[in-house]
């Protein structure tokens, strides 16, 4: 898979145009190592003038900073920002809506300015502007979608329409959960509980969020988070339904439709 | 002077001193918090309070408790223009002052307000209903047992004694008009044609002689006043304040993205000074710095003044904790519950130190007598709690500012997170996973 670094960009005497921030889940997590492949696939396929930081990419410091720990927070984000100025970074795209976050919001107090979009932002933009076509007949031509909003996309920054136009394109019917967008039920994980056992209590939040999904009789459910994606596969394998419902990134549904 | 004037200008001064004593002592109490700045954007910040606090937006995700509430909010704010006159009548010992000039107008209006009265009242009694009779769950939680529930019947009753009065009082004025009795126009007899009194009033107080009408007409204005002198007083003991704070608590809300949590200053600091190669580690701070803060909160007075106002400014409605997906899975976090915690313990600390002087200690604090350590790593930060409250009241940062304390001043954290931090440190990701491994992926099937 051709994933040009910034290193080797730049001894070529080159700039991307946009920085690929993969995250430590896209990076490490089998399942979301997919969604990065997926979103490599698209942005080769239209020709996206990209780079990664590979080694050189640290923890953004998002679970430091939730968890409390602002002194590592500050250190990941200080050494983080150093080596994207060092990089002259201008625009970064991400698929994960915690470093999204981060980076977008809690960077520039620290002196890391830079224009940060989410995959799906940037997905959609490829397929507003002509520069991605998909199938005619997607595999999801008609299938219902339901999309779960991961809260550091939705109610953090208010992106909400970006990933709901792109399942559109997909011919399919989208089916909203009761709690959907502003009032999205969260999956779990947020706020460092990913890495954590969940406090006492009568259930799990992501079975709580899954059986939302399921009552929607969706086939797919949608995430653009991998993190979310992780606690809603969880609560489909609980569910038993591992065989009729799907968890997927919508980078992952627009790959498959535009058949790459 | 008659005494009637001279008793009404005693209460009025009693009752308007009293409240403003009492709002010295929250406005000191807020002033406990720590600076925040919050007075940019003035245009924004003042289209966000008409919109939120004016305009109820955020109320209607809720229609039924919306409209019913609607009712309240509108004839609260209307009826003032009715203790206006009171006010005026009292001062100047006259009776419906406005009545002979405004005319036609003031026909109106004292119909409208009748009008959104009985709306009130309605909806009054259906609240009233939904507490004790329908038993929300959101109105019934740990967190609202005792003080907290006879507070929110105690208003309620408070509204229904208060429109009783007005009707009372309108009631069997019109029934003395018809007599030729009302010291409205003594000696004429008509009707004022209020939109509801006219009818309502008639059927009650038909019975009734002249006399009794007097009196009736006049428990009715006397116990209007001091319903609202008596409620106005009330409101800083009790969780309805909402009615005046939402105002500037909207007006100073965050305008940023909620998932931007506050940057700490004084760790950029620390930090910066620890990767600076040139940084001299025994070099003795500038004479005018200022003592080192603590890391995070650890009590209120560690919280910024808005916390504090967020508090203040609480209602105790409970739509933060019915969409908190941690309270909701039986989890022991109760957004609600951390606003009333930091507010019964900001008016306890409050009070000490006005008794005992400014730096004055009682030994307790907002972590661990007040919030325990397992609500807040119950927290997903997921912002439902934020979104949820229809006067921009911010729990999060509460939790937030919280954890940092027990984070980074005491070292209290569950055991998976220490390991994830460490991970953090060493390697550059949450997990044991090497930095120089972290394009792998592009070469893996």
């Amino acid at each position: 898979m051709q994933v040009p670094t910034m290193a080797e960009m730049v001894a070529k005497g080159e700039q991307p145009d946009i920085l690929f921030w993969v995250g430590c889940s896209g990076s490490f997590d089998d399942r979301a190592k997919k969604i990065t492949k997926a979103l490599v696939k698209i942005l080769n396929k239209c020709k996206v003038s990209f780079a990664v930081l590979g080694s050189e990419e640290s923890c953004s410091g998002d679970p430091a900073k939730r968890a409390g720990n602002e002194f590592t927070y500050q250190m990941q984000a200080m050494m983080n920002i150093e080596v994207l100025n060092g990089y002259d970074i201008k625009k970064i795209v991400t698929a994960c809506p915690h470093c999204f976050n981060t980076l977008k919001n809690e960077y520039p107090e620290l002196g890391g300015d830079y224009e940060v979009i989410h995959h799906t932002q940037l997905i959609q933009d490829l397929i507003n502007t002509g520069k991605l076509t998909l199938a005619s007949a997607g595999t999801f031509k008609g299938k219902k979608i339901t999309f779960h909003d991961p809260c550091y996309l939705g109610r953090a920054n208010d992106v909400y329409e970006a990933p709901r136009q792109l399942i559109a394109k997909l011919d399919a019917e989208l089916v909203e959960m009761k709690r959907c967008k502003s009032k999205g039920l969260c999956c779990g994980a947020g706020g460092a509980q990913m890495f954590k056992e969940a406090e006492k209590g009568n259930k799990e939040i992501n079975i709580e969020r899954t059986e939302d999904a399921t009552a929607t009789n969706a086939e797919v459910i949608a995430t653009g988070c991998p993190f979310c994606n992780t606690m809603m596969t969880d609560g489909i394998k609980n569910a038993e339904k591992e065989g009729t419902v799907k968890v997927l990134d919508v980078a992952e549904l627009i790959a498959n439709a535009a058949e790459l | 002077m008659n005494i009637s004037v001279l008793l009404f200008v005693i209460i009025a001064i009693i009752g308007v001193s009293f409240f403003a004593y009492n709002i010295w002592k929250i406005k000191f109490n807020i002033g406990l918090g720590l600076p925040e700045e919050r007075s940019d954007q003035k245009g924004a910040r003042l289209k966000t309070m008409l919109l939120v606090a004016f305009g109820q937006k955020k109320m209607f995700s809720r229609p039924i408790p919306a409209l019913l509430h609607l009712c309240l909010y509108v004839a609260f704010v209307i009826t003032q223009i009715e203790l206006f006159e009171i006010f005026t009548d009292g001062v100047l010992d006259e009776h419906r002052f406005f009545r002979s000039s405004l005319g036609g107008l003031y026909t109106f209006t004292i119909s409208f307000i009748e009008i959104l009265s009985v709306s009130a009242f309605i909806a009054t009694i259906v609240f009233l209903a939904r507490r004790n009779l329908l038993k929300l769950p959101r109105l019934k939680m740990k967190e609202m047992i005792g003080w907290p529930t006879k507070d929110a019947n105690l208003i309620l009753i408070f509204e229904l004694i208060l429109l009783i009065c007005i009707f009372t009082m309108n009631g069997a004025d019109e029934v003395l008009f018809q007599r030729g009795a009302s010291h409205a126009e003594m000696g004429t007899n008509g009707s004022f044609g209020f939109s509801v009194s006219s009818i309502l009033g008639p059927i009650l107080f038909d019975g009734l002689s002249t006399d009794s009408l007097h009196i009736a007409e006049r428990v009715g204005w006397w116990g209007h006043l001091i319903m609202v002198l008596g409620f106005l007083n009330y409101l800083p003991y009790s969780k309805h304040f909402h009615i005046l704070l939402a105002f500037p608590n909207t007006y100073y809300s965050n305008l940023e993205a909620k998932g931007k949590f506050s940057n700490m200053d004084s760790v950029t600091k620390e930090v910066k000074l620890m990767m600076d190669p040139t940084a001299d580690p025994y070099a003795a701070p500038d004479p005018g710095t200022p003592p080192p803060s603590r890391f995070g909160a650890k009590d209120v007075t560690d919280l910024s003044w808005k916390n504090l106002m967020d508090a203040y400014t609480c209602t105790e409605c409970g739509r933060c904790t019915s969409s908190c997906p941690a309270n909701i899975t039986g989890k022991l976090l109760s957004p609600r519950k951390i606003m009333m915690d930091t507010r019964d313990r900001l008016v306890e600390v409050g009070e000490a130190k006005r008794k005992n002087g400014k730096d004055f200690e009682d030994g307790k604090a907002l972590l661990g007598d007040y919030i325990s350590e397992e609500e807040l790593w119950a927290c997903t930060s997921c912002n439902a709690c934020v979104d949820e409250c229809p006067v921009n009241i911010d729990p999060l940062s509460i939790i937030i500012d919280l954890r940092r304390f027990l984070v980074m001043e005491e070292s209290k954290i569950p055991n998976e997170l220490t390991g994830m931090l460490t991970n953090i440190e060493n390697n550059g990701a949450p997990w044991q996973f090497s930095q120089n491994d972290r394009l792998n992926w592009a070469n893996e099937e």
